[in-house]
């Protein structure tokens, strides 16, 4: 699904990520781990395309199609979501309007027909029974005044309706009080299936007692030093991150 | 978007129902402007005499005046020799066929739902159809003359209602009063009139649209609305549809009186043409509108949204003379390319416990300059006044320019003069949100700024707002790359 090769990104000159390698099939959840400020928040706005970031060298295929080929918001269409780490407000645009716009967008790339508003109540409705969101909160304006926890119940919501092919969801753990975790953890589970992937960014090997991955990755100073099972996350949580600098000879 | 786009159809549908007429006389032209002139244009209107000198009187003292110079525009020196002072209100064929019109402006024209035939109209192309109209326009006016409302064009009303125009002109905007002011006095063509009995509330939003004859009432356009002890109207001005317009000064004058308890609420979507991306043609707008809260608890609405002109000028003021009077603005000004804005309001607190609210939202892209200038005013007998004033300003791109020029001016204790100002930059991660949840860029950039604007849009009538946050986005597109 996701062919990422020696991938190569700065921003504002300086060097970030570093050549990273990863493959990621239909059906897999991967969680990246790593110390503050080694690039995972950059990795994820790379691939979601923010202009902020100069990829410089590497490529990405998405579905086989060259990701750096398409717009931010075509990727989106192409089924590529991000759960923010900081999801940021709109003032005065409503939740409701936004989703809408974001659905139908959705539904016109892939040559179907507009959700009317009956139609896009009722998924909404849905999705929200699936994350627990209080509809208070869809009425107001997109994450404005919303809780740090909010925000993160939002973008899970927002992923539940745009039903996406691979997501990343950049530490969406941090924030959550326990039970609204395991909420969203089961949000998550509920849309996994064999046709869609899923990245965990956390710091945290809790979250991956409820959304258990395949594979585990380090990531550090823009490079992924190291990949196994979900055992790994154990023993990062257990040793921190200075075994691993050590294996790396620093 | 689906629900807008019908929504907007169903509103330029309805306009296109009411038609505009085509079979109007031409008149002799003028060039230039003397004693004269004016003279000849009264006649022509058969006018009484104290229109004659009200127009005089002004056109002396236009003469010792000078153009205002204190605006943050660049003014191009204007040549009133040049301009024709007299033209009767033609619509005259400027092309054969809609393909000889710029595709820039049909393409809009497309976005905003417009019926091929007014885009015909709007553009200035021959059409031989003339929509009937007569039935509508006959219901419309029997429900209004079943109330003693009047509204018609300013030239009927000095014809058929003289004592209330010689008695209500020029009492919120005299003469005198500026230099535009003054201009438009002396060879103002016609506008609107709007008579709202005692204790009438208007049953309709009376709209520029319905005015048929009126309808092209060009540069120098004069409206005169007055809300009568314990009446309500609604009043809406504009189209949103770019209106291509041959005369590149326009000075209009709108007067409204509110007397006791009445309330007077004035929507305005401004859309002149703003010249091209870079800054050829385009209006110059100067305009006077002011309203007196003359009554007791009286009540005057300005709502507006600007997003044409290469140069506005406008200032939509309040008098608060009744005691316990209310006044609002809320106003959105958006600017492109080379579009330049001065605009803003003044609130002047006369009467006790009157209050005054100012929301102005400042919206500016391109290469061009958006200022706000706001007065704010309490007389040392207004006691309790109270004003809170909300400036804000949203700059897209960074070649652009806001300003905000306050002045506040309290003459008593007992009063409260609030005032916020706040300029922020649209979000790339905001725009990049929408991005990542499928939206574009353009699209994004609408909807941003239209929840930017939201406090003010909600302010206007539905079908009003609906056209106003259409027009907000297709007035931004191009602007960020
Ligand atoms: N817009 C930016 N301008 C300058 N530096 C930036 C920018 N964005 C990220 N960086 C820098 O890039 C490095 C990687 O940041 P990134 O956000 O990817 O880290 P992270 O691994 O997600 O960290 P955390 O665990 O704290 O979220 C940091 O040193 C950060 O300061
Ligand atoms: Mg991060």
């Amino acid at each position: 699904m996701l062919v990422i090769k020696d991938l190569y990104a700065k921003v504002e000159g300086k060097d970030i990520l570093k050549g990273i390698n990863l493959t990621v099939n239909a059906g897999e959840v991967h969680a990246i781990m790593g110390p503050n400020g080694s690039g995972k928040s950059t990795l994820a706005n790379v691939l979601a395309g923010h202009t902020n970031f100069e990829v410089t060298h590497g490529t990405v295929t998405f579905n086989g199609k060259d990701l750096f080929e398409m717009s931010a918001d075509v990727r989106a269409k192409e089924g590529l979501f991000l759960s923010f780490q900081y999801p940021v407000e709109i003032p005065g645009v409503s939740m409701v309007n936004f989703l809408k716009t974001a659905v139908n967008e959705h539904r016109k790339y892939h040559n179907q027909k507009e959700l009317s508003a009956g139609d896009f109540l009722k998924l909404m409705r849905e999705k929200k029974a699936m994350v627990q969101i209080d509809s208070q909160l869809t009425n107001r304006s997109v994450n404005e005044g919303f809780s740090g926890g909010e925000k993160k119940k939002n973008e899970i919501f927002q992923m539940a309706m745009l039903e996406p092919k691979l997501a990343i969801l950049d530490e969406t753990d941090s924030g959550l009080d326990i039970d609204a975790l395991r909420i969203v953890s089961n949000g998550v589970n509920m849309l996994k299936n064999k046709d869609n992937a899923t990245i965990l960014v956390t710091h945290y090997q809790r979250l991956l007692d409820y959304i258990v991955p395949d594979f585990v990755h380090v990531l550090y100073e823009g490079r992924i030093v190291k990949s196994a099972g979900k055992e790994l996350a154990f023993e990062l949580e257990e040793k921190g991150y200075d075994w691993i600098k050590k294996e790396l000879g620093e | 978007m689906e629900d807008q786009n019908k929504l907007i159809n169903e509103v330029t549908q309805r306009d296109y129902r009411f038609g505009f007429v085509t079979d109007i006389e031409t008149d002799t032209i003028v060039k230039g402007l003397n004693e004269e002139v004016i003279r000849i244009i009264s006649a022509k209107k058969d006018e009484p005499e104290f229109m004659l000198e009200f127009r005089l009187k002004a056109y002396r003292r236009w003469l010792t005046m000078k153009m205002p110079e204190w605006a943050h525009l660049k003014i191009p020196v204007i040549d009133y020799q040049e301009i024709i002072f007299y033209a009767a209100p033609t619509q005259q064929a400027k092309y054969e066929s809609l393909n000889e019109v710029d595709p820039e402006l049909l393409r809009t024209f497309e976005k905003l739902g417009i019926p091929l035939e007014e885009q015909k109209m709007l553009s200035g192309v021959a059409v031989d159809a003339v929509i009937d109209s007569v039935s509508v326009k006959t219901t419309f006016k029997e429900t209004l003359a079943e109330r003693g409302i009047i509204f018609c064009s300013f030239s009927e009303a000095v014809k058929h209602h003289p004592d209330l125009i010689q008695k209500y002109l020029g009492m919120s905007v005299p003469y005198n009063d500026n230099y535009f002011a003054a201009l438009n006095s002396a060879v103002f063509s016609d506008g609107s009139f709007v008579y709202i009995p005692k204790g009438t509330r208007c049953p309709m939003e009376l709209s520029t649209y319905f005015r048929i004859n009126a309808q092209n009432t060009g540069q120098f356009e004069r409206t005169l609305i007055i809300a009568d002890d314990d009446s309500y109207v609604s009043y809406l001005e504009g189209c949103t549809a770019p209106m291509r317009d041959e005369n590149q000064l326009h000075a209009a004058v709108v007067e409204i009186i509110a007397l006791d308890r009445a309330e007077v609420k004035y929507s305005t979507v401004q859309n002149w043409y703003p010249g091209d991306k870079n800054g050829k043609g385009g209006i110059f707008n100067f305009v006077t509108k002011r309203g007196v809260c003359k009554g007791v608890s009286s009540k005057i609405l300005w709502n507006q949204v600007e997003t044409g002109s290469a140069i506005t000028w406008k200032y939509p003021s309040c008098i608060l003379a009744g005691d316990n009077s209310v006044a609002e603005f809320n106003s959105v000004a958006l600017t492109n390319n080379f579009q330049q804005a001065d605009t803003g309001t003044k609130m002047i607190h006369i009467g006790k416990n009157t209050k005054s609210t100012i929301v102005s939202k400042g919206i500016s892209a391109g290469r061009s300059s958006n200022s706000y200038r706001g007065l704010v005013r309490v007389a040392p007998k207004a006691e309790n006044a109270r004003n809170f004033s909300q400036c804000d300003s949203l700059l897209l791109g960074d070649t652009c320019g806001a300003h905000t020029f306050p002045y506040i001016e309290v003459g008593n204790s007992s009063s409260v003069v609030e005032h916020e100002a706040t300029t922020s930059k649209i979000g790339e991660d905001q725009i990049f949100y929408c991005n990542q949840r499928g939206i574009s860029t353009e699209d994004a950039i609408g909807m941003i700024v239209n929840g930017y604007a939201r406090e003010v849009i909600n302010k206007l009538p539905m079908e009003f707002a609906v056209e106003a946050q259409k027009l907000l986005q297709i007035s931004l597109e191009g602007s960020v790359g």
